[in-house]
């Protein structure tokens, strides 16, 4: 699935300041059963979001208006769980580009990568700050740099630099995704298919 | 230089190496199902591409699918729209699709095998982390996610780092009553569940050479829930004879050039692993698992462990108990249980209802479980039925389903009510996996039999001796 291109990005930010949000809080295991890959981020966060009948929880962060941007901010261990790619998908679809946390679960990480999503990995002091700053000043602009690899709190101008691999960075920066990789090396790839027996 | 038998079948499919970056491999088959795969035909239809290789392509119909009257409609709507989709998709793509009630239908990872599609040597993905079962050949085979079945349906091809490798090593006799799911029951207590993460393992040693090829499956598809990528055993003659003759395995000259291939696919002798186990075959028991996670398992007769015996948290494994509303200390033998399920692709073979069989003759099913014994394929059931087993289940008070995953994940109907116990030879006891609320204990379809027949955690080892007696 193809994405928009990941440079530098701007934004104010959601912050969620829970540890260990695993794959099923993100997207139920009910909407498994969908054929297409719409209205996940309807989804996102459903039985947190929604009232089973289906009247928004006022207190949840998404129903709240001060809150917004194209930036989520959770708690450490965020995405643990099963390997369902919808997880990711909600979170794009839902509009967000780019999910800060202390530490990742690995399949989710490479699921966001995979979908054009950037996961940023900071320290749990630069996390505590980035929560202060927003809980201050819910309109506080985090500046997310992907050549550079840094993080800024654009308020006080703190920053830190973030790990990606560099593959992967240059499909982010592309708005590429493995299979536009792929699907530029056919010809290398039909010659090597005519080598290995059905 | 020496190779792994791993390196050796890694290596020859690695159509390019990027700096920096993962490896581009080359996939000889790829296993589709109608879960995770809807959306990765939509990317095609979205960027006007084809498959690349439908004829290196096979669907089934096995997650969603109801295990009764699948002759008529599929009641629930979602599943009936997620079954039509893959139907739609494979016809549009020319892909052979073996829907409900066909001769070929059944659970993805017990059909590629049957059909003589699952070879040494070759890489095998699916969209269900199971799929290491068929490791159990020397393929190297994996789960991926649906944006990597997006790109396998258009280029053949997968992009992943090479994982590291390990070689678990068991030799000496099993015991009676122990099975190939209890030898991996047991190695995923020793290691838990993330104790082989970003591993390829290798089995190799006695207690796997002198195993047959189900029982091999049964190990290699538990190979994840150690966190392993995947796990394989080198072929040896016992895996040539069960894939000679079957449907799309090479024959004639190509069978004899394949098999020249195949003779090589072992490790060297001085192959390095980054990482070597041993584990004494005679020291296991048969298994069970008392709490929330496959590492939770315990020999039969042995007590649930004191949470300051197990290594992690302390709070996360009281929680665990807490779920299972199990305490500290208690034994296992003697536990009530409401449910038995036989079935999945790690115990839905002909063997396990051979076992499964072997047990309940001549007895009955205790009035207050509730039994589900799903076959893994039609033909897994046609076989039940022409060996006698159907009549033997029938007569101790049993009867049969009809394929699918059933239980396993529980996605159709089958579903182990809030706060029951199911004994079930399935692969996850996570919280919910086979229903909200459900309580499930892993073991193999001996002790799940035992289970049937007395209605509690029984040693299957009391009832075989009672037998033979
Ligand atoms: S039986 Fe269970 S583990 Fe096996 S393919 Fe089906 S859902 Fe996956």
């Amino acid at each position: 699935m193809a994405y928009d291109k990941f440079n530098i990005l701007t934004s104010t930010a959601v912050p969620l300041p829970i540890e260990n949000v695993d794959t099923d809080q993100i997207i139920p295991a009910r909407f498994l059963k969908a054929t297409e890959r719409k209205g996940f981020g309807d989804n996102l966060f459903r039985d947190w979001r929604y009232n089973p009948d289906n009247s928004p929880k006022e207190q949840f962060v998404l129903n709240n208006p001060i809150y917004g941007g194209k930036i989520l901010v959770g708690g450490k261990n965020f995405g643990s769980g099963s390997s369902r790619e919808h997880a990711a998908w909600a979170v794009y679809d839902y509009g967000f580009r780019c999910v800060v946390s202390s530490f990742f679960a690995d399949i989710f990480r490479n699921n966001c990568l995979n979908v054009g999503v950037l996961p940023v990995q900071v320290s749990p002091e630069f996390l505590q700050a980035i929560f202060e700053a927003i809980e201050a000043n819910p309109k506080t602009e985090l500046e997310v740099n992907l050549p550079e690899q840094t993080i800024t709190l654009k308020a006080t101008g703190q920053q830190e630099s973030f790990e990606i691999n560099g593959y992967k960075k240059d499909n982010l920066l592309n708005g590429f995704d493995d299979i536009d990789y792929l699907l530029n090396m056919k010809v290398e790839i039909e010659t090597f298919a005519t080598k290995t027996p059905l | 230089m020496s190779k792994t038998l791993f390196d050796k079948v890694w290596d020859s499919h690695v159509v390019r190496s990027i700096e920096n970056g993962p490896d581009v491999l080359f996939i000889d088959r790829h296993l589709v199902h109608e879960v995770t795969s809807p959306v990765a035909f939509l990317g095609l239809k979205n960027r006007s591409i084809p498959v690349l290789y439908p004829s290196r392509t096979f669907a089934t119909a096995d997650h969603n699918t109801p295990t009764r009257n699948q002759h008529l409609p599929v009641q629930d709507p979602l599943s009936a729209n997620q079954l039509d989709a893959l139907q739609r998709n494979a016809e549009a793509h020319g892909i052979p699709y073996w829907g409900l009630g066909h001769e070929k239908n059944g659970i993805v990872h017990v059909i590629g095998p049957e059909n003589g599609i699952t070879l040494p040597g070759a890489t095998i993905v699916c969209g269900d982390s199971h799929t290491s079962t068929h490791g159990a050949f020397g393929a190297i085979a994996f789960g991926i996610g649906t944006s990597e079945v997006e790109m396998v349906l258009a280029t053949q091809c997968i992009m992943q780092p090479k994982p590291k490798s390990m070689r678990i090593s068991i030799d000496g006799k099993l015991n009676p009553a122990v099975t190939p799911k209890d030898v991996a029951l047991y190695i995923i207590s020793q290691l838990t569940t993330s104790g082989a993460t970003g591993y390829f393992v290798e089995y190799a040693g006695e207690v796997f050479e002198n195993m047959s090829m189900e029982g091999r499956m049964t190990v290699c598809n538990l190979s994840i829930e150690m966190g392993a990528r995947g796990g394989m055993i080198a072929p040896d003659a016992k895996t040539f004879d069960y894939i000679k003759g079957r449907e799309f395995a090479p024959k004639g000259a190509d069978w004899d050039q394949a098999m020249a291939y195949w003779e090589t696919l072992h490790s060297d002798a001085d192959a390095r692993f980054d990482r070597e186990l041993h584990f004494d075959g005679a020291s296991i028991e048969p298994m069970i698992t008392y709490g929330t996670n496959p590492g939770m398992g315990v020999g039969i007769t042995h007590s649930i462990p004191e949470a300051s015996a197990v290594e992690g948290g302390a709070s996360t494994y009281r929680k665990s108990l807490a779920y299972m509303d199990f305490n500290e200390g208690e034994s296992m033998l003697g536990k009530k249980i409401d449910f038995v399920f036989l079935g999945s692709c790690t115990n839905g073979r002909i063997e396990d209802f051979r076992a499964f069989a072997s047990v309940v003759k001549g007895r009955r099913k205790a009035d207050h479980v509730t039994a589900w014994l799903v076959p893994g394929s039609h033909k897994v059931e046609s076989a039940i039925r022409e060996e006698g087993i159907l009549e033997i289940l029938e007569e101790a008070g049993f009867e049969l389903r009809e394929p699918g995953c059933s239980a396993c994940l529980a996605m159709n109907d089958d579903k182990i009510p809030a706060g029951k116990y199911a004994v079930s030879t399935s692969n996850r006891n996570f919280e919910g996996r086979q229903g909200p609320g459900a309580r499930t204990l892993l073991a193999s379809p001996l002790v799940a039999a035992a289970a049937a027949v007395t209605g509690k955690v029984t040693d299957p080892r009391e009832l075989l001796e009672l037998q033979t007696a």
